[in-house]
Order: C-alpha cells, then structure tokens, then sequence
C-alpha cells in the first residue's frame, strides 16, 4: 500500500489522475473503519489533509461555500441551522473534530447526515479533476446506496450553498445520542416555500417542496415521498411514520 | 518489510517511526513507540479508549491514519502528567473512585482534560455531551460525573 500525501490542491489532482486506484482520506471516520476491519486494502492512499484548500468556509455573492475538509465541529460554526444541528448529532466529539462534509459526501450514505441539510440549502458540489472543475446539483452527485458521480480522477473540493437559509431545523431518530446511525432524520426549510429532506428513508436522501399553504398536509407528503426498507435499524412503516412525526414537528418548530 | 517512516511529535519529544501504510495513528502509539496508555477496544471510533490529543484536537487514534499523524504533533494520556505530579483529572478520577477495570480510564481521562481545558466550569449537560463518545462499561458513570466536577473545581 502507498500513503500519497501531496501539499497542494494541483499536486492532489495530479497524484489522483496518475493514481486513480488511490482511496482519498480526510478525517477516515470512515475509510479508516474499513481498514481495521480488513473489510478494505486499497492499492493506495491519498491524503488530504495537508490541503489548505480544502479548509473552512467562506461567505461570497448569497452563497456560502464548505470546503470538502470542514469538520463537524466547524460546520457547527456556520450560519447554516440545520446543518450546525445534524453536525451536532454526527458521533461524539472526537469524531465531529475529524468527520467531514466531504468525506459524508464521498461515503453517499443515505444515512448521511449532512446530506439532508445540504439538500434543503441548494447545494451544488464542486468537483476537479486535472480534466477541469465541474459542479452538479447534490441530488444528481448521488445516485444510489454509497454511490455517486464522481470519477476516479476526481476529487471533491466544496459544497455551495444558499446563505439565506430561512427558517430551518433538523431531527433525526436513533436509539442513542452519540453515534448513532439514523434511523430517519428530516432537515426543514421554510422561506418561500416548505422545502423537506430526509435521510435513511430510500437509497439516496430525498427532496420535497411544497408551497407555504400547504403546511397541513406536508407531513403526509414527505412521508409518502420515502421509499424506506425494513432494515436491522427499523422497518419501513415506521420509518415512514417517524416522517411524518418528525415533518410535524420540524413545521412547528419553524412555523411557530 | 515496512513500507514508510514517519516522524511526529508525542507529548512534546519528536520521535520517528517505521510503520506499515495503513495502519493506525493507535496501533503507532502502542506497537511502535511504546506508548499503551491509548487503549484500544473496538478499532471503530464507538468507545473513545483511545482517545488523543491530535494537533490540539481530541480524536479517536483509532481512525486516524499513522502516516496523517507525519509532521503533527500528539498528546496521549502519558503526556497528561507533569513533572511526575499527576493531571488534576487523573488525580480526581483517583479520589472520587471513577476507575473499576480502568480500561476505559485513559480516554475518558484525556476527554475530559479536553473539556476543562475549553471549559473550566462545565455544566453537567457539559460534562455529558463532552464524554459522550466515550464508554464505559464498568462504573455506570455517576462516579466519573463526580471526578470531571471534582477536577473542575
Ligand atoms: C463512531 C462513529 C459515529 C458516526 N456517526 C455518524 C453520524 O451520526 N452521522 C453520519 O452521517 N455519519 C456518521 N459517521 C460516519 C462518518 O463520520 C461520516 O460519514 C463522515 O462525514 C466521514 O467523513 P471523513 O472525513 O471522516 O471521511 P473519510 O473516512 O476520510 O472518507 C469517506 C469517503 O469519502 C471519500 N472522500 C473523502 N474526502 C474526499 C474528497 N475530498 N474527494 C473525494 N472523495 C473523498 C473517501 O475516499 C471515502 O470513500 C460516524 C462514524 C463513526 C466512526
Ligand atoms: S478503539 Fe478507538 S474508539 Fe474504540
Ligand atoms: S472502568 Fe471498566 S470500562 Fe470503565
């Protein structure tokens, strides 16, 4: 196995085209898990977090760009409320000082946690390769269960986002505070309109709008909406009925 | 036989290491360096026993790659103590009887070192969610309750 660790954000694209087999890793709450676990031995490595580039956030023209290397404990910073309040459900401490945006983007988990948050805020990801930069829509970067667009030749460098984020929240269910898989979870958005988006409910997070007058029966829509699987975490009807739940509260919470 | 040589700071000396690609900042501390007080229990982040210091930051050593560590500088619970005296947390755990098996001792102790360092005077919601990734399977917590507000006081 090779570490490749380069020092610049040119130097990485570099590396990632002459080394497409290479696994990136930033906090590796994820990839490291993996390789304890022998469930993984990628030929190579590739180490991002000597990347200046790919730190912290930045406020620009109505959009707030997160570098692919902020942390939970950093997006817990941001004036963003719903994703400050998923990071704060992401692990314990010491994984929020790690876990990254960027890397709960790479994994593409549907229960990703940062995933719904994002998606109510308009996200669009930033991705480069030495081929170029491109940016797509979060809901096209995810295509399925742990899969995504990204070529192997490219790198995750940011998600862009709405700076005005409305009225906002996120819960999500779990068996347990710290460290939980979710089991559902529901990020709400209320401006304009009622924008809803929910975790572990389908294989990839879901997108529901509707408008301000239909608050009454959101709850039900965003429910209808998810595709949920009995899973060892949860069966599907009461996934979909903890939606409902959490949809109702959420409107409380942001319509109150 | 290994594949690479890293060189880091721990608990303030430089020391350097040669070490396998893909193993662990934990399994360095313990197998290279000879440092066990980072315990490791589940290799998955869930228990916090190997809890460090990273840069300032408190992380799981576990999950953090040996070759990411090159160049930085870590804190493990025997750099905790200074001139043979041992930390206030360490002393409190002592005193109120936190430690049963002590397995999980180490990380908790260097948890909780974290928050009062952020925070001298934590509340208990505080103190909660600061050991929050940190388990325990011996003591039930109440008396560790106890040492982190002895030590805060
Ligand atoms: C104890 C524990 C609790 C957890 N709790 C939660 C939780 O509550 N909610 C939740 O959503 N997740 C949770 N996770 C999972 C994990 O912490 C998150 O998915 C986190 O966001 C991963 O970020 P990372 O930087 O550690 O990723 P890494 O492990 O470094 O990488 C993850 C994936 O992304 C890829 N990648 C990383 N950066 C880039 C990049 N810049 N470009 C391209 N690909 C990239 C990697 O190759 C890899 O496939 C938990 C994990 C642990 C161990
Ligand atoms: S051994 Fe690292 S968290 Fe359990
Ligand atoms: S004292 Fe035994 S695990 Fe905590």
């Amino acid at each position: 196995m090779d570490v490749l660790t380069p020092r610049t954000l040119d130097e990485a694209l570099r590396l990632k085209s002459e080394r497409p087999d290479a696994l990136p890793i930033q906090g590796g709450t994820d990839v490291m898990v993996e390789l304890n676990f022998d469930r993984a031995r990628p030929p190579a490595l590739l180490n991002l977090n000597e990347l200046a580039e790919l730190r912290g956030w930045s406020e620009e023209n109505g959009r707030i760009r997160l570098a692919a290397g902020l942390t939970y404990a950093e997006a817990m910073q941001t004036p963003l409320p719903a994703l400050a309040e998923a990071s704060r459900t992401v692990g314990g401490p010491q994984i929020r000082n790690r876990g990254t945006i960027g890397g709960n983007l790479g994994t593409s988990s549907p229960a990703g946690d940062a995933l719904p948050p994002l998606l109510v805020c308009g996200a669009q990801v930033r991705m480069a390769s030495v081929r170029g930069e491109r940016t797509l829509p979060l809901a096209e970067f995810v295509t399925g269960v742990k899969r995504n667009v990204l070529a192997d030749d490219e790198l995750i460098l940011a998600v862009d986002v709405d700076a005005e984020p409305g009225r906002q929240t996120f819960l999500k269910v779990g068996p347990r505070n710290a460290m939980v898989i979710s089991v559902v979870s529901l990020a709400l958005r209320v401006d304009g309109e009622l924008t809803a988006s929910f975790g572990s409910a389908g294989p990839v997070p879901g997108l529901v709008s509707a408008p301000l007058e239909d608050a009454e029966s959101f709850p039900v829509q965003v429910a209808a909406a998810a595709a949920p699987i009995d899973d060892v975490r949860g069966t599907a009807a009461y996934r979909r009925h903890a939606l409902r739940v959490l949809t109702k509260r959420a409107l409380e919470r942001c319509l109150a | 036989m290994f594949g690479m040589r890293i060189w880091l700071r721990v608990n303030g000396e430089p020391v350097e290491a040669d070490i396998w690609e893909g193993e662990s900042l934990l399994y360095v501390l313990r197998e290279r360096l000879g440092y066990p007080g980072s315990k490791n229990a589940c290799e998955q982040g869930e228990c916090g026993s190997c809890s460090v210091m990273l840069d300032g930051k408190l992380v799981c050593a576990c999950l953090v790659l040996g070759a990411q560590a090159d160049g930085h500088e870590v804190v493990t619970v025997e750099g905790l103590s200074e001139d043979g005296r041992l930390h206030r947390v360490q002393e409190a755990f002592v005193v109120a009887g936190a430690v049963q098996c002590g397995f999980c001792t180490p990380g908790l102790v260097v948890a909780a070192a974290d928050l009062l360092q952020h925070r001298p005077d934590p509340s208990d919601d505080e103190i909660r969610e600061a050991l929050s990734g940190n388990l325990c399977r011996c003591t039930g917590y109440a008396k560790i309750f106890d040492a982190v507000r002895l030590a805060a006081r």
